[in-house]
């Protein structure tokens, strides 16, 4: 059987995802990502 | 159909860019909700934003002195992409729905696809490997690595974050210069090309929905069709804003779930979701 047209492979990629964000919030991942948003993005408005 | 997707659209950008303070005040939004990322592309400098842009989430983790895989980044996409695919761009993306209502101007001859498509539709895949990718790891300013794709080509960084921002601070307006202008003359250049073509953005350069155009084969949000009721009239083909064909629509890369086929069909054999068998 196609692996692809298993109708429930979204939810092995939603497993990743939270396994992912887990990873990432225990690498402090998310915090680095906080303080990026947090401060205003010279780059990305242009000027940086 | 139509009317909910706009309405969803409208809702799901206005909700996530809800710090209305911001635009008043040319601030940001500095509470703990910008721990997450929004699924669309919404600029996190956008003085409304409540949470933040998956693109310039990850390019802030790849911006890291050293190389670390950026899992928390990776874990949105699955997340957002294994359950809606590029729903996400069709539904709730800010920066489509303002592509939407351009294109909705009734002036130009509207074209579904820009000549060439079948090669430029590759540069979603080069935006995201050489700006956010490799850009981001190896660029620098001074003795930073740069955000490459939100520096040099993010249309929504320069509507959603720079003119709110620009308009209501004075010092940063003075500091504004030439890649300002670059990047609003990108902006301007798709903001006129939207009005004749439909996506230009999501069709040709969108780093995120070449991401989540990875995801739809399997996604949980799917466009179904019941072959056997299908009288093949391709009123759905016709209908389709980005040129798929029957067997495309859904499980290509490019479809945005705007289902407009669905609307379309004639003998409702195409539907979101599956019926309970």
């Amino acid at each position: 059987m196609n692996f692809w047209k298993n109708r429930n492979i979204w939810i092995l990629g939603v497993l990743t995802g939270a396994a992912f964000l887990g990873i990432g919030a225990s690498q402090g991942q998310l915090e680095v990502v906080w303080r990026k948003a947090v401060m205003i993005c010279l780059e990305c408005i242009g000027i940086g | 159909m139509k009317r909910l997707r706009l309405t969803v659209q409208l809702l799901f950008t206005i909700v996530t860019n809800g710090y209305l303070y911001g635009f008043l005040d040319g601030k940001i939004y500095r509470g703990s909700l910008k721990y997450a990322c929004v699924p669309g592309l919404n600029c996190y400098s956008c003085p409304g934003a409540l949470a933040s842009c998956p693109i310039g989430a990850l390019q802030a983790l790849l911006n890291q002195r050293g190389f670390q895989v950026p899992f928390a980044a990776l874990g949105f996409f699955f997340l957002f992409g294994s359950l809606l695919g590029r729903f996400v761009c069709g539904w709730l993306c800010p920066f489509g729905l303002i592509q939407d209502l351009l294109h909705k101007i009734p002036i130009f001859k509207k074209k579904k696809r820009l000549p060439g498509h079948r090669i430029l539709k590759y540069g979603t895949y080069a935006s995201l490997v050489l700006l956010v990718c490799v850009g981001s790891m190896f660029l620098f300013g001074g003795f930073a690595k740069v955000p490459a794709f939100c520096k040099y080509l993010c249309p929504s960084g320069t509507l959603l974050g720079a003119l709110p921002l620009l308009s209501a601070d004075e010092a940063l307006r003075g500091q504004a210069g030439g890649l300002f202008l670059w990047k609003l003359g990108i902006l301007i250049g798709i903001v006129l090309l939207s009005v004749k073509v439909y996506r230009p953005f999501c069709q040709y350069l969108c780093p995120l929905g070449a991401i989540y155009g990875w995801f739809n084969r399997f996604s949980l949000v799917q466009i179904h069709w019941e072959q056997e009721r299908c009288v093949s009239c391709m009123a759905c083909e016709k209908a389709c804003p980005v040129a798929l064909s029957l067997q495309e629509i859904s499980r290509s890369r490019e479809c945005i779930r705007c289902g407009k086929c669905v609307d379309a069909c004639p003998q409702k054999c195409l539907y979101f979701f599956r019926k309970p068998s």
